[in-house]
């Protein structure tokens, strides 16, 4: 990739030996590379998960299976959850924000370039940490272990009585290593956003994804942290002998379950909403019409946000509140919907009257806007308390966080992919690969997510190795395993088409989609400083005044 | 905000763009793939079987108790209205991506530029909160009735300890001590005999989920919780652990007889009586206490006394064993014995290292304790 | 800084929000009435580092080295005698009372909630050592004195996380 102080074009550069290319990437402070490693460790944990994933849907294909043993398939979902969540979608996440909120401020680079490296070598080791453990935490009988003890760890399973050896700690030391890198990189998006916007960019013209990013980032600051607290406890009981969550000491274990929700429940809001950042940004481009309600879109974010850290007990209804506390739950789950559902009615508004071309990233986003309306449905009912009393902890649930983490987020971060690789490597990924991943990806998606809804609604909890026969669950498993299969193939398609673009792609210019936001106005890829002067703006689209002097937005804003 | 719908007209010509068949195509084939998706999740929620026997299966749209009936019942009311509100949005979207998709014939023109609409936003707003309401009002109604409902004086009284990997139930009024299978009367609505039940942990979390005769309700070690059902349909019902508690979560299933009064009546007391003493089975009886068998388990009227497994008084009165892990059959018992991890690896009885004849004679034994 | 504090201030308010969730219901040992003497003194020495290293960061902005030094040096000392105070307390209660992270839910929350804002001292004085050090062979000058600030800013909030741990320890909790 370029990056010398004048563009050269691609393929006239001196050849360098590899051992520099590789040191300039380790040691660089450059947003953009920054950026790709970020994407480039998401991918390659995403490989991992995916694997993971797999193994659990092939021991579920039919009951009483024996593909691998119980020990095995609690590792895998623990892991297949904790490297989704921590290690692919919030990595990738960060690292689109990483590449692109500077670009479309108009601004050089983040406001510290050095923390932001730390943070994103924080983030891989972190990983790097989680995946030791497969050769280093002595489980039971001192065999290697990955922990098994599911995502959130509960009380009082992750205390040295139920989880001896340290495949607990792995989980506990990796996520409070990548938390802090987290937090860095928050710090860094809310210092960049709030002073290094270019001249005439005032907060109301930034784009939408910069806005929701800076709400992104205080989130983090505030959702992250209480994790880090919660296992810095759980450090203390294991090593220091302490009882935060040592039932037999009177100790609680709700209050592991608060400390964690408070963090994770926050925490899928800060997965999704810079995926509705990318919507924002692709969708009016490929209708051609700016976003619908702008003002409108950044305070229901910003509602989001802030009732986001009220809901978090709706985790827990069947833990024995009071109805009170349940009713009080339900009510702020039920109400953060509405700030959500108004957001798909402005993309929806902003689709409206336009001219809507289909080209890979909108399909993408389309797929999104279907499929998170379940996502978000399935959620309203599931705040419906007694009905979670039913639903809860059961593959209903499961169909439900999938629908919203890979219908969802997942595909509007291909779309953020097919859209944006082309500024970042100068190269068009293929439309026809990408046509075949989308709808292989979809077909399968559907195969699986639909169908799991079903199973939790037959009474199938969620964790288990097995199940008994005759519950009428066995069909419905092998569908959704088979559409399982039918997805890595998809994901296969996507690497292949990253691979062989990045090659053989049709060459991009700097504005290859007609879009209106700075980093189109910089050449593809950018170079290392990202504008030769920096812009000054009018309006919240900059390209299009350029583009159309006659007819400017700042008439109009 | 803005005040009124400002657009505008521009003629700009920017450049011819690519407008394909495929793309006209496409758009109605994912309207189409959308609709059968739809129908085929709605057709496969017909696909489930209940299981061989006379044993109910574990579909929540199946209730036989009144927790269970009113959790359908909103279950109902909440499905229909986000169903509506799918379809609006589906049809919107749908009718977007076909009407407003781009033609060859306007390649260089720009559409109308709509910045927004306050009419428009305040309508989209209003009525989703309006929805939210009445959800929660259906909620809060539903959430109170089950859980703020009164013991009344007859009902029968369950403490439920939740171990790993089995069930302990306890009947402090009636002096029984069981596991795995709980037995509760039968409920006439009329009069309605339901049954409370009482949730401590002696460890990790669990959580007591039979889906036909309650929602969910966890075991929570340090903070016990109160659930009830009042079945009115004779039979066994199916459940399981719910609540990930270790290696074999997946193994501690439920299952719960649904008794007529009589039945119940004779239940309780042959429950309530002492171990059976044979004194052909008087071998394994001294294998049972030698062992430290007498360490984990109870066995009423001897001096086996332990806590820490499931009381086996009256094991035979059980149909499986292994918290629902295995029938209940010789040969399973034997095996059980002599080594849990072939039926349950990773459960927490140890393998006993037994010969043959010691094996033999205990099972022998264990049988006799009807 | 302000993104760190924000962090910092939800770290600390979840050990704040276990340690009161805990008061009262410890099934042994020492409670805080029985063991706790409030520490006013080494109080008033935190608190006032905090106007010290106020008037340190203004005197820098002016361009009074001399005085910026002494009072920075006066902030690391007074820091320094809390860091001591509460050494000397953790002794007490250990070895005249026998109160430790395991004995009891007081325990385990007080040491971690006073500990975690020790380790934040400790981090902060090392922190003030450093430019301490840069001061004395004269590389502080005008010109640093927005870095100092930000500096400056953190241990504020060291000490107002202080006036939290002390009202809920010793004032609440008792």
């Amino acid at each position: 990739m370029a990056s010398d102080a004048i563009t050269v074009p691609l393929g006239q550069t001196e050849a360098r030996p590899w051992v520099d290319t590789l040191h300039q990437w380790l040691t660089t402070v450059d947003h953009k590379r920054l950026g790709i490693l970020y994407m480039l460790s998401a991918l390659f944990f995403l490989a991992i998960g995916g694997v993971e994933a797999l193994i659990i849907r092939i021991q579920l294909m039919h009951s009483h299976n024996d593909f691998v043993s119980p020990e095995v398939f609690n590792r895998m979902f623990t892991m297949h959850g904790t490297t989704m969540i921590f290690f692919v979608a919030m990595p990738v996440l960060f690292g689109f924000a990483n590449y692109l909120v500077p670009l479309m401020i108009g601004a050089r680079d983040m406001a510290f370039p050095r923390l932001n490296a730390f943070s994103f070598w924080l983030s891989f080791l972190g990983g790097l940490l989680l995946y030791f453990s497969f050769l280093g935490g002595s489980g039971l009988y001192g065999a290697g272990s990955a922990p098994d003890v599911g995502w959130w760890a509960y009380a009082p399973l992750g205390a040295r009585a139920f989880s001896p050896g340290h495949s607990s700690d792995y989980w506990t030391l990796s996520l409070l290593v990548s938390g802090f890198g987290s937090i860095g990189t928050a710090i860094n998006i809310i210092a960049t956003i709030l002073c290094m916007r270019c001249p005439g960019m005032k907060l109301s013209r930034m784009p939408l994804l910069a806005w929701l990013n800076l709400v992104m980032g205080g989130m983090v600051l505030i959702a992250i942290t209480p994790l880090s607290a919660a296992q810095i406890m759980l450090l203390i009981d294991r090593y220091l002998g302490g009882h935060f969550f040592d039932t037999q000491a009177g100790g609680s274990a709700v209050l592991w379950m608060h400390f964690f929700w408070i963090f994770g429940h926050p925490e899928v809001y800060i997965l999704v909403i810079p995926a509705f950042a990318f919507l924002s940004e692709i969708i009016p481009v490929f209708s051609r019409k700016p976003i619908f309600g702008y003002p409108v879109m950044v305070a229901a974010t910003v509602a989001i946000g802030l009732v986001s850290t009220s809901v978090w007990a709706h985790h827990m209804f069947t833990i024995g509140m009071n109805s009170y506390a349940s009713s009080f739950f339900a009510i702020t789950t039920m109400a953060v919907g509405v700030p959500t559902g108004i957001k798909i009615f402005n993309w929806i508004g902003t689709m409206w009257g336009g001219k809507i071309q289909f080209k890979v990233p909108m399909l993408f986003c389309i797929g999104f806007l279907f499929q998170f309306l379940i996502a978000g449905l399935t959620g309203i009912i599931q705040s419906c308390v007694p009905f979670d009393w039913q639903l809860s902890l059961s593959y209903f649930v499961v169909a439900h966080f999938h629908y919203v983490i890979v219908g969802g987020i997942l595909f509007a971060i291909f779309g953020a992919f097919y859209y944006w690789y082309p500024k970042m490597s100068g190269r068009m990924l293929s439309e026809r690969l990408g046509k075949w991943h989308f709808w292989l990806f979809l077909i399968g998606f559907h195969m699986t997510f639909d169908v799991m809804h079903i199973p939790g609604l037959l009474g199938m909890p969620r964790r288990i190795y097995t199940y008994e026969p005759g519950r009428g669950w066995d069909t419905l498993n092998l569908i959704i395993s088979i559409g399982a299969f039918i997805q890595a193939l998809a994901i296969l398609v996507f690497v292949a088409n990253l691979v062989i673009s990045y090659f053989k792609g049709a060459r991009a210019g700097n504005d290859p989609w007609d879009a209106w936001t700075l980093e189109w106005s910089t050449s593809s890829p950018p170079p290392t400083y990202n504008f030769a002067t920096v812009p000054t703006v009018g309006s919240r689209r900059p390209l299009w005044d350029l583009k159309h002097p006659e007819d400017p937005d700042s008439r109009y804003e | 905000m803005r005040t009124l719908v400002m657009a505008r007209i521009s003629e700009v010509e920017s450049g011819r763009r690519e407008m394909s068949m495929l793309r006209r195509k496409s758009s109605t084939l994912r309207f189409l793939e959308r609709t059968i998706l739809l129908l085929f999740w709605s057709a496969a929620a017909g696909w489930a079987s209940e299981p061989k026997g006379s044993s109910h299966g574990t579909n929540i749209f199946a209730p036989a108790s009144t927790p269970a009936k009113s959790i359908a019942d909103l279950s109902v009311f909440v499905l229909v209205i986000t169903g509506i509100i799918f379809v609006v949005v589906f049809v919107l979207l749908t009718y977007a991506i076909v009407k407003f998709r781009g033609r060859a014939k306007d390649a260089g023109r720009e559409p109308a530029q709509v910045y927004g609409s306050t009419q428009i936003e305040l309508a989209w707003t209003i009525i989703p909160v309006l929805i939210v309401v009445v959800l929660f009002l259906a909620t809060a109604r539903v959430i109170h009735a089950i859980q703020d409902a009164p013991e009344p004086a007859g009902a029968v009284e369950v403490t439920a300890i939740g171990h790993q990997y089995w069930w302990e139930f306890r009947y402090p009024k009636l002096g029984i001590v069981t596991a795995n299978e709980l037995h509760v009367p039968v409920s006439d609505p009329s009069h309605p005999t339901p049954t409370f039940l009482q949730l401590l942990s002696a460890d990790t979390d669990h959580s007591f989920w039979v889906p036909e005769l309650a929602g969910k309700t966890d075991l929570i070690p340090n903070h016990p919780n109160r659930m009830w059902m009042d079945p009115q349909r004779t039979g066994v019902f199916l459940g399981q652990c719910a609540q990930y508690c270790g290696v074999e979560h997946a193994k501690m299933l439920l299952r719960v007889s649904v008794d007529a009064p009589e039945e119940f009546a004779s239940w309780v007391q042959a429950q309530q009586r002492p171990a059976v003493e044979d004194t052909g089975a008087i071998a394994g009886r001294r294998v049972f206490e030698r062992n430290a068998c007498m360490n984990c388990h109870t066995v009423g009227g001897t001096p086996a006394d332990g806590r820490f497994g499931p009381d086996l008084t009256h094991l035979m009165s059980r149909a499986t064993i292994a918290a629902g892990a295995a029938e209940n059959t010789h040969d399973n018992l034997r095996l059980w014995v002599q080594n849990p991890s072939a039926i349950k690896p990773g459960s927490l009885m140890p393998a006993m290292q037994l010969g043959d004849a010691d094996l033999d004679a205990v099972v022998s034994y264990m049988e006799t304790l009807h | 800084m302000a993104g760190l504090i924000i962090a910092e201030s939800a770290i600390f308010t979840i050990f704040v929000v276990a340690y009161l969730f805990y008061l009262g219901k410890s099934l042994t040992g020492p409670t805080p009435r029985e063991v706790l003497e409030t520490p006013i003194f080494y109080t008033i020495c935190l608190l006032s580092s905090s106007l010290t290293i106020h008037f340190a960061a203004k005197s820098l902005e002016r361009d009074y080295r001399r005085l910026f030094l002494c009072l920075w040096l006066l902030t690391i000392a007074l820091g320094g005698l809390f860091l001591y105070g509460t050494a000397q307390e953790w002794h007490r209660l250990i070895y005249e009372h026998g109160l430790t992270i395991s004995t009891n839910l007081f325990g385990t929350t007080y040491y971690s909630l006073v500990g975690l804002h020790a380790f934040h001292v400790t981090a902060g004085l090392i922190m003030l050592s450093l430019v301490a050090i840069f001061g004395l062979i004269g590389r502080v000058g005008v010109s640093q004195s927005d870095r100092v600030a930000v500096l400056s800013m953190y241990w504020h909030f060291v000490d107002a996380v202080w006036v939290v741990v002390f009202t809920v320890v010793y004032v609440v909790g008792r």
